[in-house]
């Protein structure tokens, strides 16, 4: 071979190259992931940045590219994301933000430029059509501890949350089930995020003397009314929702956590669950790489939401294949009508079925109620 | 109310108040000396406590490696403007190395003590004093980069600033301590009941801390002559200077005590309640409403404020839970609409 030939077959090399790239790209899916990684709610959006980070290079057999954005919790920032996302990126599905109020910024996006967004928060979407609250909404994990109430047949309850929107949206479903089921709601307290102290909350619910407390919160603050009450003598049973369900919980609540009841998705207790159920084994997968990157026991509930979104969006691209091409609003409508169609689908927090009237999917399938035992998490039998 | 609730309301009320009491303290002492509003005070409540519990967990305290990055800063500052200066008068050699001892060496020196001993071990009082000589040397550093430049500009740009410093220390608290908050060991498990009410030892040694430092903040502000020299900035900053107090140096010495006060708040509440990166925030703002009761000025009327806003904080508690924060920060009305009304307007600048 002469040096003529070999610039001639280099030059064809890099051609062949070059068109090969195009033509990934054209097939190239684009995903914008918006997340509140700095701001209040980073516990969560860190997370949430973590797993999606790990993800494949490779969605339902496609090629993937992930614009991920911080909108420091600021739905404003979220906003402006989304708005990036459709206008510059041309994403074909937007997962994010991890806030409610940031989710609700980005469907407004989402809805005007058609593009099927997968949230991390739960709320009812005014316009459901494409958006995908994924998250357990409030109603289901609060049918699971009202029954267990029942069972044990509790009939007076305290209630004491957070001063702000999760506080308030669990006391008005809490309210609504307690008189529904026969329960008598006997004081119902206050306190905030940065609270020192609930010892006057504390106070005030012991003297009402209910058979069990109903804890409102999120976090680690989620664990100072249970320390406070059992200091005040309270010997009754404690429920947390799912915002406390995750290890820096353990971590700060001490002694006075051993027996508490609290719902959560599957993925937390993902060992103790037997193996026929199918999430089992996409939950340990996906434990597996997070704790491997990020130290054994960092798991977090929210960041399987994220997983849990890529699970989503892996089986939708993969049975839209071929109809559409990526970057086309037909693309968007079939990415959309796919994820809609979703049943059965295992993912890390459980099973998913979507409908028309329901776009989280996570339902009864999807939830299991825990309490801790020696500073551990059990699956309640 | 019986007897007992309504004491262990007041138990509690007066173990907040004495923490805003540091706080109130600590703005008020900068304020007079520098007038800035101190708003990275809170900050200092989340570094302290965290920096304690990364200590008691056995982790490297990260601070250490902001305090030597903001240290390098600062002396890149000293030597910036030296430099600059160059042109009026010479280079003060004595100076920049003092400021390397203190900016470059110390940082390091506090590096090689992290690195070298296992603080879980040592006692809570050790552990304490050394996150303090963490957070003491980063407030003079803030304020030698961020204030002591503009010493002389006005209220407001001194609060912008303040502004700005705050978003920044939010930041990188967030990056070095991650979102999560610890808590850590309590003082003491020791407890006795007095009447019909328990009296914990934990807030007996916040409610004791406080009395001592407020106590050695009076003696220190009486009797040295340090303490005299911060007095006369406070009272009058340009006749401080002709008598030739230095004032960047009583600056520098407002600033060093508040990031004391501020971390050691947060070292008194972090066995009680888990503190974050962003907590401090929020309690700041009590301590700064008890500090408004004293008018920005008077340090024994801060102290009866934080008094004040930590029972009221208890009592709201307890009654009205759901609008406790309404309550004491509403409380900042009738405060200034009274001050307004009796100091008239002579004391605008």
């Amino acid at each position: 071979m002469n040096r003529r030939q070999m610039l001639n077959t280099l030059a064809a090399a890099c051609l062949l190259a070059v068109s090969a790239v195009n033509h990934a790209q054209a097939q190239t899916v684009t995903v914008g992931v918006t997340v509140s990684s700095t701001g209040p709610a980073a516990s969560l959006g860190i997370a949430e940045k973590n797993t999606i980070e790990l993800l494949p290079k490779t969605l339902g057999g496609l090629p993937v590219n992930y614009v991920i954005l911080d909108d420091a919790s600021d739905p404003t920032a979220a906003g402006k994301n989304a708005r990036r996302f459709a206008d510059a990126d041309k994403v074909d599905a937007i997962i994010g933000s991890t806030t409610v109020p940031g989710s609700l910024a980005v469907a407004e996006v989402a809805n005007e430029a058609q593009i099927p967004q997968i949230a991390l928060a739960p709320f009812p979407p005014k316009q459901p059509q494409w958006i995908f609250p994924l998250p357990h909404s409030i109603a289901v994990m609060s049918s699971a501890l009202f029954e267990e109430m029942k069972k044990r047949h509790t009939t007076t309850l305290g209630f004491i949350g957070f001063s702000d929107a999760y506080g308030e949206a669990w006391l008005k479903d809490v309210e609504k089930r307690a008189e529904q089921n026969g329960i008598k709601l006997v004081g119902v307290e206050r306190y905030a995020r940065s609270d020192q102290s609930v010892t006057a909350q504390a106070l005030k619910l012991t003297s009402a003397k209910p058979d069990a407390i109903f804890i409102a919160a999120s976090g680690t603050p989620a664990a100072l009314p249970m320390r406070a009450l059992r200091e005040r003598g309270f010997k009754g049973q404690f429920y947390q929702t799912h915002g406390a369900a995750n290890n820096d919980f353990l971590r700060v609540a001490g002694n006075s956590d051993e027996g508490v009841i609290l719902p959560t998705g599957l993925v937390l207790v993902a060992e103790q669950l037997p193996d026929s159920n199918p999430s089992k084994k996409v939950g340990l997968a996906y434990l597996q790489t997070y704790e491997a990157k990020h130290g054994a026991g960092s798991r977090s509930p929210f960041g399987a939401y994220a997983q849990d979104a890529y699970l989503l969006l892996d089986k939708a691209v993969a049975t839209v294949g071929k109809k559409a091409t990526p970057g086309t609003p037909e693309y968007r409508a079939a990415l959309r009508d796919a994820i809609e169609k979703t049943s059965n689908l295992p993912l890390t927090h459980g099973q998913n079925t979507m409908s028309a009237t329901d776009h989280s999917g996570l339902g009864e399938a999807a939830r299991v109620l825990i309490t801790i035992e020696k500073d551990a998490w059990k699956l309640l039998k | 109310m019986d007897m007992g609730v309504f004491a262990v309301l007041a138990q509690d009320g007066i173990t907040n108040g004495a923490v805003y009491a540091l706080l109130a303290m600590a703005l008020v002492l900068v304020f007079s000396v520098t007038r800035v509003i101190f708003l990275p005070q809170g900050e200092f409540i989340g570094y302290g406590a965290l920096t304690v519990a990364a200590l008691q967990s056995g982790q490297y305290p990260r601070l250490v490696s902001l305090l030597m990055a903001v240290g390098a800063l600062t002396f890149c500052v000293e030597l910036g403007t030296a430099l600059y200066n160059k042109r009026y008068k010479p280079v003060p050699k004595l100076h920049l190395m003092w400021s390397a001892i203190e900016n470059l060496a110390y940082p390091a020196l506090i590096w090689v003590l992290a690195r070298s001993i296992g603080w879980q071990d040592m006692p809570m009082a050790a552990q304490i004093a050394f996150a303090l000589a963490m957070t003491i040397p980063l407030g003079i550093m803030i304020y030698r980069v961020a204030f002591q430049p503009m010493a002389e500009a006005s209220v407001l740009v001194l609060l912008i600033v303040a502004v700005g410093v705050h978003f920044a220390m939010l930041g990188l608290g967030l990056f070095i301590f991650g979102p999560e908050g610890s808590t850590t060991r309590s003082f003491t498990e020791w407890s006795t009941e007095i009447g019909a009410m328990l009296v914990s030892g934990q807030s007996l040694v916040v409610i004791a801390v406080s009395l001592v430092m407020i106590g050695a903040l009076y003696v220190f502000f009486d009797r040295s002559l340090y303490g005299k020299a911060l007095r006369a900035t406070a009272v009058n900053r340009k006749g401080a200077q002709l008598v030739g107090i230095g004032t960047s140096q009583a600056g520098r010495m407002a600033f060093g005590l508040a990031a004391g006060l501020g971390s050691l708040a947060g070292v008194l509440i972090a066995p009680l309640n888990t503190v974050g990166y962003d907590t401090g925030f929020v309690v700041a703002l009590k301590g700064f409403v008890a500090a408004i009761v004293g008018g920005l000025a008077s340090y024994p009327l801060a102290a009866a404020g934080a008094a004040l806003v930590g029972l009221l904080e208890s009592y709201s508690s307890f009654w009205a839970s759901a609008y406790k924060e309404v309550i004491v920060f509403t409380l900042i009305i009738p405060v200034l609409a009274w001050r307004s009304l009796t100091s008239g307007h002579g004391d605008e600048e």
